[in-house]
């Protein structure tokens, strides 16, 4: 295999995400340049519709960006095929997998698709990543349970296997935490943490929990009120106000020392 | 591990049972009929025995066994082309049917016989009737099938894909009716008879490119399971893990095409085998995968369109339409499956 370890990460160069209709530039994000740090956890935030889906979709290369360049490694996304990516980046995404009859144990060997034959038959090393998997995120128990009988933490962590069962060095996850119980959510949070740290992931999260990302992230994206994407860690943009300055709204403000939202 | 191990003997045994059904029907289709023939003497006119009567073995070689095998060819080639579409538009109720194919291949066929009515009789048409009548259909097939493709890469919503199917459906229905005030009596009468589907008519010679066809249409279906089993996941999820969805979508496109023209030349627009066994091959094989469920799709339909055969033998005084008996099985599993959603 090629150079799927650590140090694989997304960059951002001049990058305007977006849709084209009809011919017609409609852009979302404009000039993003930033890059993710390897084997750290980094949550987006910003507020309701202001991209950080769009982004995602860019950089897993399901939609294709308007301007600008992102690099996987060293190399330009656009020159990377989809066989390949499947081997680099993992997602796992709001919409809700409905297959009625569905284990999760063979869903997770779908995981292992980008490594697999003609026929998507499951190997013996196979066998042994998809158990490593469940062992990591902690579903061994879940291995013959239907996919649609699931909780939503208990489906949200079998995507997250499925990722690891993928062996991607980079991680997406879109709102992972949106339906889950405070919890759950803190749970959620701290496994990709861990995952990050221990495992070597180079995870991106979009959340609307600022309080957990402030508290638990090691980075932050965040696009703010003018979809500019302003980076840092935690403490520098609730130190520099750019927290509050994104999400504060008449009579409720952020509260960088108590990483708190409070009432004016 | 020990529910997997459970879980994958027990598909042992369901394909097992599958099996015998086939071949138990097989030879039912063989041995029933107008005029039964002993298993025995069955037996001794497919080893090549000389010591039974011309006419039986006329009966065997050149009316059953051509029978049994359409049928059990164009069952297999229904339910793939059922499963498949069911899967690529994630609609249960989506069948060869649906994206206007058949109706295709019947404008083609009416085109073909209807305005040259008066030079092919009905069964009697022989073999350049039965390759023009081919002809027609895989024509008409084509050109639906190649509108639908263009659709589609309109189209990315495929419950629109489908709308526009059924419109391509219903436009060639109105355009076959039209044709119908043009056609001669014997014409319209030909084209009503291949409409109300049929496995016999078959004989040994104009049997063979049909079952080469159909092989090859059923290979390069069991190709795409992968794909298939990806699509489980959605089109973003299966897309990450590697699927092109262009290509695979069009691949899909053409082999329900190439499956579903070449039956419809052959027997007619046969209904409900597309749509239903799908849902009767899940009853025995629980799973959404497509490695498992398409090879027992294949055995599944070639044994209910062998006992469809067999059904319509029953009148004594002639034979049944097989479009009379096809939806005694479709019908209630179409019903069933609307109510099983409902909850």
């Amino acid at each position: 295999m090629k150079k799927t370890d650590s140090l694989t990460t997304l960059r951002l160069q001049n990058v305007t995400t977006g849709y084209r209709l009809k011919g017609h530039k409609i852009p979302v994000g404009t000039d993003y340049t930033a890059t993710l740090p390897a084997g750290r956890l980094t949550c987006l935030l910003g507020v309701n519709g202001s991209g950080k889906s769009t982004l995602l979709r860019s950089l897993s290369k399901s939609q294709n960006i308007l301007e600008g360049e992102i690099f996987i490694g060293n190399r330009n996304i656009t020159s990377v095929p989809y066989s390949e990516i499947g081997k680099l980046i993992g997602i796992v995404l709001t919409e809700r997998v409905d297959s009625p009859n569905m284990t999760v144990y063979e869903l997770l060997s779908l995981g292992r698709a980008p490594y697999s034959n003609f026929w998507g038959s499951v190997s013996d090393e196979d066998r042994i990543i998809i158990k490593e998997a469940m062992q990591i995120i902690g579903i061994g128990e879940l291995a013959d349970r239907k996919v649609c009988s699931l909780s939503d933490g208990e489906r949200q962590k079998v995507m997250i296997a499925k990722t690891i069962a993928q062996q991607t060095p980079v991680i997406l996850l879109d709102e992972p935490t949106a339906f889950l119980d405070y919890p759950s959510r803190l749970e959620l949070m701290m496994l990709m943490r861990k995952l990050a740290h221990e495992n070597n992931k180079t995870i991106l999260l979009s959340t609307h929990d600022i309080p957990l990302a402030m508290q638990l992230s090691d980075y932050l994206w965040l696009v703010d009120k003018d979809r500019k994407l302003v980076t840092g860690t935690p403490d520098e943009l609730g130190t520099r106000g750019d927290i509050g300055n994104s999400f504060n709204r008449d009579g409720v403000t952020y509260n960088h020392s108590t990483n708190t939202f409070i009432k004016k | 591990m020990s529910e997997i191990q459970l879980r994958r003997s027990k598909t042992t045994v369901s394909f097992l049972i599958l099996g015998a059904l086939v071949i138990v029907l097989f030879a039912a289709n063989l041995t029933i009929g107008s005029v039964n023939i002993s298993p025995a003497k069955v037996f001794r006119v497919l080893t090549g025995a000389s010591d039974v009567e011309t006419t039986v073995r006329f009966i065997v070689l050149d009316s059953r066994l051509p029978a049994a095998i359409t049928a059990l060819l164009a069952g297999a080639s229904l339910a793939v082309c059922g499963l498949m579409m069911q899967s690529a538009f994630r609609n249960p109720l989506a069948g060869p049917s649906v994206l206007g194919v058949n109706s295709g291949a019947s404008l083609g066929v009416a085109l073909v016989m209807l305005l040259w009515g008066g030079t092919f009789r009905g069964s009697t048409m022989g073999m350049t009737g039965i390759s023009v009548v081919m002809s027609g259909a895989f024509a008409g097939a084509m050109c639906v099938m190649g509108l639908i493709l263009f659709l589609s890469n309109i189209l990315r919503n495929p419950v629109t894909l489908i709308i526009a199917g059924m419109m391509t459906g219903y436009l060639v229905s109105s355009l076959i009716t039209l044709l119908n005030f043009q056609a001669t009596a014997q014409g319209i009468q030909s084209y009503v008879m291949w409409g109300m589907g049929s496995f016999g008519g078959q004989t040994r010679e104009t049997i063979i490119p049909f079952a080469i066809l159909t092989c090859v249409g059923l290979i390069f279906s069991l190709s795409l399971v992968k794909s298939l089993d990806l699509l489980l996941l959605g089109e973003d999820y299966a897309r990450n893990l590697g699927l092109n969805l262009r290509l695979t979508r069009n691949l899909l496109l053409i082999a329900t095409g190439i499956l579903s023209a070449v039956t419809t030349a052959y027997c007619g627009p046969v209904s409900f085998i597309g749509l239903a066994i799908p849902h009767i091959t899940r009853l025995l094989f629980p799973t959404d995968f497509h490695r498992l469920l398409m090879p027992a799709c294949i055995l599944m339909g070639g044994a209910v369109a062998m006992l469809c055969n067999l059904l319509c033998l029953i009148p004594q005084s002639g034979i049944l339409p097989l479009n009379a008996v096809t939806p005694l099985i479709g019908a209630p599993v179409i019903i069933w499956v609307i109510l099983k959603s409902r909850r």
